[in-house]
């Protein structure tokens, strides 16, 4: 497993950068401030606010120097509200891109020019991007997307579903799932740190379900809004900056080598195993900024609830019913689908007999990343899945676990 | 970037490939009277190009790199096709991404170093092929024209998809048989120049690169404007030799015959009004600096 960073220790996130303390070069009222003490040690203040407020607040204190917009549902909302923001004069640069294909391409190449940036997208606006996402990974581009996840599937939905998430995992960018609103607000302004940390420098996209986080309001603690993260500095970026700023020892971004012979084989090999290497390097940082890949309660019962996102906080319900019934259930909340805490989720389910992965999308692919690690995956009951918008109430899950159990007749 | 970037420390000097030594003492950065004619005496900003024998796109890509009034502060954006081979060998930072996206990674790159650097100079040169831009890429392009966008589109306009084998582009002529259009093309070759103006470019022009003090001129007019007014337009023809039946030997002609009067490639301009003062004021402003570093030299003698 990977080891616990101290308290301490965190500090090593925060940038050396020397503009900590000075005024933010957007808005007069913000200060550059040492991440550990924004995310650590400031006093937060609680809000109720809908999940796109709170991308617009995270992002408010992001110190971002682009951002493009599209619409697209659920996103929307958020995607206008950062708009609002760089009115305001948040933000160095916001406009609309034409698709989403297109808005990944600018986002691309605002991050080429040493710009930190971000987007908003979700679903079919995911799928119609996603030629975007290995690039930004192979180019080491540390750009922030937030992907608030719906139905991608025809006929046309726009209800929550998390299908988009699967097709993420592989595309070189570390990938997090927010179980809630104030998960949202933390895991994007620390996936920007740990983004750009020089050993990683990969996308991160910061996955949450779409409507159920996106559209209903929460209480997040929300740090003072004057402190906003230091400036992403784009010379200690382990490839070059594309701004001419370079001494012209290599002038590409990505050596386009594409000659039949083994050297270029192998150079392209060496370059996917780095990329995916950088994602596994985020681990001590990810380990540290969220305090473990994992969050976990109640391991030594022999029923596990394990997943991600609001599948989470629904089965959190769960465990409550079932433990007034005298059934008792652990819970495992996975907080970062990639890396994937392998080692983690082995060491919380070792004593587990009944393993319970409750997801919102049709195929059940948590379940079967849990299935491909532990051993004696026999004990991984697939599901309950919703699909298609529904919702997934505690009940549910209670019922399958108790049919699971053998505890309810198939026909209740 | 200052030419001061890439002084070599003198210690170090002997131990430098005569490669990057040539780049910092013969190269062009730097110099505002750099042209075409630097071509075959001064380092060029190209080290050697991977393409056929004889392909036009070679020596376009030469007058270009040699005709860019700022190529210590210019980034180029590229695209998938025969140019993405020519550009690992070019001496300006540059950007390949993905087939057809070019505009999309300019724009976002454009206001990027806009944001980081407001004070100075930073010139972005988009040079793909018709396919990137014009087929798989236009949406992209023309939204970027829309948008206002401040930097140049220079299109290799080879009238097929070169790289993947000669298939049918939205630029090739009408009734020109190519691999997918096995009873020829059936539509007219896209206008886009004229729907390049109309789109929002301040400066249009369209060619073949059989003379090189225009496709400087060009160049230099498109990189300028793009500073001052905004998106600019350059379409060269630069025929594929190898997909169209040509030897070697024979692109200076097949680009002679195609600008001939009452030809597709006859050279035209579109320009707004503002430009036109613009480009003349520079004009006049060329010709003293000329004129005065003649005199110079004259009075160094």
């Amino acid at each position: 497993m990977n080891k616990k960073v101290d308290f301490e220790n965190r500090r090593i996130l925060g940038s050396k950068h020397l503009k900590i303390g000075e005024t933010s070069r957007y808005h007069k009222d913000q200060v550059y401030t040492d991440p550990h003490e924004i995310f650590f040690e400031a006093e937060t203040k609680p809000s109720f606010v809908t999940g796109s407020e709170v991308i617009r607040d995270a992002l408010k204190r992001a110190s971002l120097d682009c951002f493009v917009a599209y619409p697209i549902t659920p996103q929307s909302e958020a995607a206008a509200l950062v708009g609002e923001l760089f009115a305001e004069g948040y933000l160095g640069e916001y406009f609309r891109g034409e698709s989403e294909f297109a808005v990944m391409g600018q986002c691309a190449g605002a991050s080429f020019g040493g710009a930190r940036t971000s987007t908003t997208t979700a679903g079919p606006g995911t799928m119609r991007a996603m030629e975007n996402f290995p690039m930004w990974a192979g180019s080491r581009l540390p750009i922030q997307i937030t992907v608030t996840c719906r139905g991608i599937n025809s006929p046309l939905s726009i209800q929550p579903d998390t299908l988009e998430i699967y097709y993420l995992l592989e595309t070189g960018m570390m990938v997090w799932h927010a179980e809630s609103a104030q998960d949202l607000f933390d895991f994007i302004l620390k996936g920007i740190i740990v983004a750009e940390q020089p050993d990683v420098h990969v996308p991160i996209a910061v996955c949450c379900d779409g409507f159920f986080v996106t559209h209903t309001k929460d209480t997040v603690n929300l740090p003072p809004e004057h402190m906003v993260l230091p400036p992403y500095d784009p010379y200690r970026s382990p490839v070059p900056c594309m701004d001419m700023e370079c001494p012209p020892v290599r002038m590409m971004r990505d050596p386009f080598i594409m000659k039949s012979n083994y050297i270029h084989y192998a150079t392209h090999a060496s370059w996917q195993q780095e990329v995916h290497a950088a994602v596994d390097r985020s681990r001590k940082h990810a380990n540290a900024i969220l305090d473990g890949l994992i969050e976990t309660e109640n391991l030594d019962c022999e029923i596990l609830l394990v997943s991600s996102g609001t599948a989470v906080s629904q089965g959190r319900e769960a465990i409550r019913l079932l433990g007034k019934e005298g059934i008792d259930v652990g819970l495992v909340k996975i907080k970062t689908l990639r890396p994937f805490p392998k080692e983690e989720v082995l060491e919380a389910t070792k004593n587990a007999k009944h393993i319970i992965v409750p997801e919102f999308n049709v195929t059940g692919w948590m379940a079967r990343e849990i299935k491909s690690i532990i051993p004696n995956n026999e004990r991984v009951m697939e599901g309950p899945h919703v699909c298609g918008g529904m919702t997934m109430p505690s009940e549910v899950i209670v019922e399958e676990i108790k049919k699971h159990l053998g505890l309810a007749k198939k026909s209740d | 970037m200052s030419k001061e970037k890439i002084k070599i420390s003198e210690a170090m000097w002997d131990f430098m490939p005569p490669e990057y030594q040539d780049m910092v003492d013969r190269a062009t950065y730097g110099n505002n009277q750099r042209s075409w004619k630097d071509i075959g005496s001064s380092k060029e900003l190209i080290e050697q190009h991977s393409l056929c024998a004889g392909c036009p796109e070679s020596i376009a890509f030469r007058y270009i790199l040699a005709s860019l009034p700022n190529p210590e502060d210019t980034v180029m954006v590229g695209s998938t096709g025969c140019t993405s081979l020519v550009f690992p060998h070019v001496a300006i930072q540059n950007i390949h991404s993905l087939f057809g996206n070019q505009n999309a990674i300019a724009s976002g790159l454009k206001r990027a170093l806009k944001v980081r650097f407001p004070d100075k100079i930073k010139d972005v040169v988009v040079l793909a092929g018709d396919g990137a831009t014009v087929d798989i890429g236009l949406d992209m392009t023309m939204q970027s024209w829309f948008r206002g966008e401040m930097f140049t589109t220079i299109c290799f306009d080879n009238e097929l998809y070169a790289n993947t084998g000669g298939q049918e582009s939205g630029l090739m002529q009408k009734g020109f048989v190519s691999k997918m259009a096995p009873v020829g093309k059936l539509f007219e070759k896209v206008r886009l120049p004229e729907i390049a103006f109309e789109s929002g470019c301040h400066y249009v022009a369209c060619l073949t690169v059989s003379k090189p003090n225009r496709v400087e001129k060009v160049i230099r007019n498109a990189v300028l404007v793009a500073r001052e007014f905004g998106p600019t337009y350059v379409q060269l023809y630069t025929p594929c030799i190898l997909e169209i039946g040509k030897q070697s030997m024979e692109g200076l002609d097949e680009m002679k015959d195609a600008e001939a009067i009452g030809q597709r490639f006859v050279a035209k301009e579109y320009m707004t009004d503002n430009v036109k003062a613009f480009l003349k004021e520079q004009d006049a402003k060329d010709k003293a600096a000329k004129k005065a570093a003649k005199a110079a030299a004259a009075a160094a003698k």
